[in-house]
């Protein structure tokens, strides 16, 4: 084996960490890039799309929706990926007899 | 609009104020399923382990649900339904905000707590740091925020009681206590648990037959809904209004929500009631579902009750259109849906305060007694009898701030406890999982900053000082701190680690990042 278990382990936590941050990243930037709409630019969300549907509405649930998207992805990947190589790493771990 | 006519007078009186026979009904019926509950959960009580986490065998599934359960506040059926019919979109800002916290709870918090704590989200923090100063700097943060949050659900539900059951304030306040106190003293956990069960399992169903009939007034479209509201009340009502006149208030609040979900104490504790840190993970996602599902519907029963029922009745019977969500029942379905939408709305708060009684008590027991005071030396049996104890005590507590805070406006409430937990839970929780370099004296001091500097900024914001004391202006500009007070509490967080410096701490990283990932040995 060219790496030690503890490098497999601590590369795969640094995946882990990288997905988790990308991932709040994305939800900061979606949430308060709704805000900042709602703080900065009124009149744009209150353009009009179709009877009764404003752009600021249709943002609105889809804050919700993509919200949820997101923890999906995260599960996703989590499940398949991460858990299968923790998995891995943990019947072949050195310090567990 | 001349069906709708047809189908249903409209309302121009209520039964609201007057006893409610079927909430009694649907309220007693909750109670006695509740209480039965209780006792099964009672006779599998017998560790602590049972008690704080219920045994670590509620699966993924129930555990979303129990989350959702703890999460759903009475604050936001009535409270988001109430400030949709009355302000339109303005109020739908509260909808995604109160959602956009569980992805963060998600990605950063969720898997490593459940790998790394037993009980508290303070063992998090504590698990490489020096026990005492962490225990007890995160006990005042977790039962500041325990107690606002309790006494916004105490007050609502002593007011949504005495308005629909006829009794006395303080009686409603003395029944939600004794009710909670049994749950949680008997069944802990484990009844807890399956009390959020039935009670997200009402809201959802309550909310959806709401929505699902008030929908059905314009043809099950949302969108002929919004329409109908437009041609009413103006299109303003779709687009953002007065509620934002302050973009730095709206982003504010906005950051007390995103990260105060990530650093709620009765929330956190609900991870360790799942096998491992793959259901935990699990559960957040059933939970966001739900919980989004549920704001959705608010979109729904905000704008129902604007158009059918009309702001200027829903104001007539309370000021701050907490009343919405009941008086759109009452269109829909007279006063037997009316009664069966309080006893729901009743039931989240009961529930939502046996929850948070639950985690104070643990606060006060795991945190405080057994680790700080016994330093970890206490038998099974005295731990168990310290956590009941120390339930009776949280609910006793409650009770007496519920009478104390009678009439007052509270709304604040929430969004102060989401400011605390924001500020003061989730830095130093964040900062302990992700930095080598975090000391106990800079969790410590961030935890202790955090929370008193929400408090003392709070007391001087335009909240406080200018509706509550009627001041004509505020020292403090913003209405939550959040904004000032998250950045304030990781600078301190991060400045104090450098100057006191905990070379233990820092060996032990590498062994709790190990364990954060692969979960406790023997689990």
């Amino acid at each position: 084996m060219t790496t030690t278990h503890a490098e497999q382990l601590r590369a795969l936590a640094a995946a882990r960490w990288r997905m988790a941050l990308g991932l709040t990243l994305a939800m900061v930037v979606l949430y308060f890039g709704f805000i900042a709409l709602i703080a900065f630019n009124k009149p744009l969300l209150a353009t009009r799309l179709a009877p009764g549907l404003s752009l600021g509405i249709l943002l609105g649930a889809l804050v919700i929706v993509v919200s949820w998207l997101l923890t999906w992805v995260y599960v996703a990947w989590a499940n398949r990926r991460y858990d299968v190589e923790l998995h891995r790493l943990k019947t072949s771990d050195p310090q567990r007899s | 609009m001349t069906h709708l006519l047809a189908a249903a007078a409209p309302l121009t009186s209520t039964a609201i104020g007057q006893p409610n026979r079927v909430a009694m009904v649907f309220f007693f019926v909750f109670i006695a399923i509740t209480m039965g509950i209780t006792w099964w959960a009672a006779r599998r009580t017998k560790t602590t382990e049972h008690f704080y986490a219920a045994g670590r065998t509620v699966s993924p599934g129930q555990n979303g649900l129990a989350l959702a359960g703890d999460y759903m506040s009475a604050a936001s059926f009535l409270g988001i339904a109430g400030l949709v019919s009355t302000t339109g979109f303005d109020g739908l800002i509260y909808s995604t905000g109160w959602l956009v916290g569980w992805p963060v709870v998600l990605f950063l918090i969720a898997e490593p707590l459940r790998n790394l704590g037993r009980y508290t989200f303070t063992d998090v923090v504590a698990a490489r740091l020096q026990q005492t100063p962490i225990r007890i700097a995160a006990a005042i943060g977790t039962l500041a925020t325990v107690t606002l949050y309790l006494i916004a659900q105490m007050v609502g539900a002593g007011g949504l009681i005495k308005l629909m059951f006829g009794i006395s304030y303080n009686q409603a306040i003395v029944i939600v206590g004794a009710a909670m106190i049994a749950y949680v003293l008997f069944g802990g956990m484990i009844a807890t648990t399956w009390v959020q069960i039935v009670k997200a399992g009402l809201l959802l169903g309550g909310a959806s037959i709401l929505g699902v009939l008030a929908l059905s007034h314009f043809g099950m479209s949302p969108t002929r809904l919004f329409a109908a509201a437009a041609e009413k009340y103006g299109d303003a009502v779709l687009a953002p209004g007065k509620l934002v006149s302050k973009p730095l208030d709206t982003i504010s609040l906005g950051m007390a929500l995103m990260f105060g979900t990530a650093g709620l104490p009765h929330i956190l504790m609900r991870f360790y009631t799942v096998r491992d840190a793959r259901a935990a993970r699990t559960s957040v996602f059933y939970a966001t579902g739900l919980i989004g599902y549920f704001y959705l519907m608010t979109f729904i029963l905000g704008f129902g009750a604007m158009t059918l029922v009309g702001p200027d009745l829903i104001k007539s019977v309370d000021k701050g259109g907490n009343m919405a969500a009941p008086l759109l029942a009452e269109f829909l379905g007279g006063t037997p849906f009316l009664g069966f939408i309080a006893a729901v709305a009743f039931a989240t708060i009961l529930a939502v305060v046996a929850g948070l009684t639950l985690s104070g008590a643990a606060a006060l027991s795991h945190d405080l007694w057994v680790s700080v005071a016994r330093k970890g030396h206490a038998d099974q049996r005295e731990q168990l009898a310290v956590a009941r104890i120390a339930s009776v005590a949280m609910g006793i507590v409650a009770v007496l701030l519920g009478i104390t805070f009678q009439g007052q406006n509270v709304a604040f409430m929430v969004g102060l406890a989401f400011a605390i937990a924001a500020s003061a839970n989730f830095p130093a929780l964040a900062l302990s999982i992700f930095w080598r370099g975090c000391s106990t004296a800079g969790a410590a001091t961030s935890m202790i900053v955090g929370t008193f500097t929400t408090l003392v900024l709070i007391y001087f914001s335009p909240t406080v000082q200018v509706d509550i004391l009627k001041h004509p202006s505020a020292w403090f500009a913003l209405k939550n701190p959040a904004l000032l007070t998250i950045p304030l509490s990781f600078a301190v967080g991060i400045v104090v680690s450098l100057l006191v410096p905990d070379r233990d701490a820092e060996h032990r990283f590498a062994q709790v990042q190990r364990q954060m990932h692969m979960g406790a040995a023997g689990e």
